[in-house]
């Protein structure tokens, strides 16, 4: 009974096509659509304009600030949370007393929400009686409000997303030291390999699938995590900290022009999709899988 | 498959031990051992899991330090010495290849860490390779390898190092049947090519007993007994030894069960001495060890009887095309194939075993 047994699988995958369809594919390609029509406003409705709301982009002096900055932050955060998420699993792999302690204190940042994280770095950044200045203080320098200058603010806030992620992409890195066979240390040892040759030539080979995981889930939120921008600095000081995905909220939902946030959406997937794949292809031919 | 392969230029060493211990946080590894391999020897390290055998090898190696005791390869106190400074190659039970390197990188990787020469590198590698049949694999990585092919991986890793010590922790484990018989043979040959010596550990007594020119028993952190392979099935010197070595192992009968038997017993033995008796050592016979047959195996060319005697058990191997048995009979065996062990150590009984002038054959008489 072939028929029945179609119909069966159909029934079971229901309820996540449902689910699927409403809440991703729909809005997707909704977005898509949108992004060829104008914003409907009051009386008037949405009349298809093509690719106006994609020539405006050119032209928009806000949209090329905020692409530099998704830039300057990507380069920013990427690298260090992946080395410093190295670094903290390389030093809390080991067994030694207060090994426990260290690895939570370096995975709580993983737990804290967002918001909660900024709230924490406002404090820590603000001017005069945060904890920055007050250490600046002891060595006899002057007072600076590091997130509200536009010369500091965009590496004040990236410095938090750094804080926030390294933690978790530890957990991820600690997995895959454990994963590493003892006795191919051993082997080596008796080969009079030193420590920095064998991390340099297996355990990071080892690793690299997990490198190239990190750095993926590293890229995606460099686009994607800027919930603290809105607790920190709202963009600004004079768009300092404007981020793509933050510029199509403000778009979007301050200023409710929705048929320029969908154009500016597609072209974040547009940019997320080629760096993604990207990664993958140039990194596939290096990674060696177990 | 081994034509070319030269001796070493440096002799082998001896490696000796002298009250080695490893004590752990909650265990004693090895209390006390006192042995020494000698130059140009394969020694096995055999006994069963967990009786300290791996931690000897380890702390020979210097991958581990011992509590107490002194460790000399060639007469040079090895204490604190990393592994790379004792001179030696190890082939690990995983084999402990690098996954992400190809054949010819993972016998190259202690050369290449070392910075030996590239062209030396090139023509150790060709050498090796043809040695170990491993010409045709050398652009492939482990996983792309049979469990057999691994292994000589493993083993072209330790033999390219051209130290003269090679140890080998139970290296053939993970292999089937009959690899593992290939195997022993071509270990034991390029351990007499070379001339190296070899420490090997294992479980199985039929690597100790085919490879080994020495076989150090050990139980339970000590040694029980070190002997060539003869020595220790002809004469175990402890129950443990007589019922660990042999294929079937030696029976051990208590001695009241002998009772019947016509053997002239040594006065002053206790009933509790334990009599061993190997069953390729026993023959039906009209009078002797009164016996009753329990089951029989079929081996294909031999038969495994399991006879009672009295309240014990014991083997008797017999030709797969002798007579069939009765359900009683008697047991006979020939002088000095009796074995007789003290009950409470289990310390071989020497002072009565070897024959004594006249009715000390320790055989049924009529």
């Amino acid at each position: 009974m072939p028929k029945r047994e179609w119909i069966h699988a159909w029934l079971l995958l229901l309820p996540a096509f449902v689910f699927l369809i409403a809440f991703t594919h729909l809005p997707a390609v909704q977005t898509l659509i949108d992004s060829f029509w104008s914003t409907p406003k009051g009386r008037r409705p949405a009349v298809f304009v093509g690719g106006d709301n994609y020539a405006r982009m050119l032209a928009d002096p806000i949209l090329a600030k905020a692409l530099w900055n998704s830039a300057v932050y990507a380069a920013l955060t990427i690298p260090a949370s992946v080395v410093l998420a190295l670094a903290m699993a390389l030093l809390v792999q080991a067994r030694f007393a207060g090994v426990a302690l260290m690895r939570m204190a370096f995975f709580t940042p993983t737990v804290l929400p967002l918001i909660a994280v900024a709230n924490i770095w406002l404090f820590f950044y603000a001017p005069g009686f945060g904890l920055i200045d007050q250490i600046r203080g002891l060595f006899g320098l002057p007072s600076v409000n590091l997130a509200g200058q536009p010369e500091t603010a965009l590496y004040a806030v990236a410095a938090v997303t750094v804080w926030k992620e390294a933690g978790f992409f530890m957990v991820f890195y600690l997995a895959a030291l454990q994963a590493v066979p003892p006795a191919l240390r051993e082997a080596a040892a008796i080969e009079g390999c030193g420590r920095w040759t064998f991390f340099r030539r297996v355990t990071l080979p080892l690793i690299m699938p997990t490198t190239l995981f990190v750095t993926v889930n590293a890229t995606i939120n460099a686009f994607r995590l800027v919930d603290h921008v809105f607790v920190m600095t709202r963009g600004g000081p004079d768009n300092a900290t404007m981020l793509l995905l933050y510029y199509v909220f403000e778009n979007g939902f301050r200023y409710w022009d929705t048929a320029y946030a969908a154009a500016l959406t597609i072209l974040l997937v547009a940019i997320l999709t080629v760096v993604g794949l990207g990664q993958f292809f140039a990194a596939d031919r290096r990674v060696h899988y177990r | 498959m081994m034509q070319t392969s030269a001796p070493l230029a440096r002799p082998a060493p001896a490696i000796d031990c002298a009250g080695v211990s490893r004590r752990f946080d909650r265990a004693v590894a090895l209390q006390s051992i006192d042995v020494e391999l000698p130059a140009g020897a394969f020694s096995v390290l055999l006994g069963p899991s967990g009786c300290g055998k791996s931690t000897l090898l380890r702390l020979i190696a210097g991958l581990d330090a011992p509590t107490t005791g002194q460790i000399r390869i060639g007469g040079r106190d090895m204490a604190g010495l990393p592994p790379v400074a004792r001179d030696l190659s190890m082939v690990f039970q995983s084999y402990a290849l690098f996954p992400h390197l190809t054949v010819a990188q993972n016998i190259l990787f202690g050369l290449s860490v070392r910075r030996v020469a590239r062209a030396e590198q090139a023509a150790r590698l060709d050498r090796v390779a043809r040695m170990m049949g491993l010409e045709t694999l050398l652009a492939r990585k482990p996983a792309e390898l049979s469990g057999g092919q691994q292994q000589r991986v493993a083993l072209a890793r330790a033999v390219i190092s051209e130290r003269p010590i090679c140890l080998m922790d139970e290296p053939l484990s993970n292999l089937d049947a009959r690899l593992r018989a290939e195997m022993r043979v071509e270990l034991r040959a390029i351990q007499q090519r070379l001339g190296l010596t070899v420490v090997y550990v294992t479980h199985d007594q039929v690597e100790a007993m085919t490879m080994a020119d020495r076989i150090v028993v050990m139980n339970a952190g000590r040694i029980e007994q070190t002997g060539t392979p003869r020595e220790i099935y002809a004469t175990p010197a402890s129950a443990f030894v007589a019922r660990f070595i042999g294929t079937p192992p030696m029976s051990l009968i208590a001695l009241a069960d002998l009772a019947g038997a016509g053997v002239d017993l040594p006065p002053g033995l206790s009933p509790d001495t334990l009599v061993g008796l190997r069953p390729e050592d026993l023959a039906p016979a009209a009078r002797g060890l009164p016996v009753q047959r329990l089951a029989e195996e079929y081996l294909g060319a031999d038969r495994l009887v399991t006879l009672r005697a009295g309240a014990s058990t014991l083997l008797l191997r017999l030709a797969a095309g002798a007579p069939n048995l009765p359900d009683r009979f008697h047991l006979t065996w020939p002088p000095g194939a009796l074995h007789l062990f003290d009950a409470a150590t289990g310390r071989r009984l020497d002072a009565v075993s070897p024959a004594r002038p006249g009715a000390g054959t320790l055989v049924p008489t009529p």
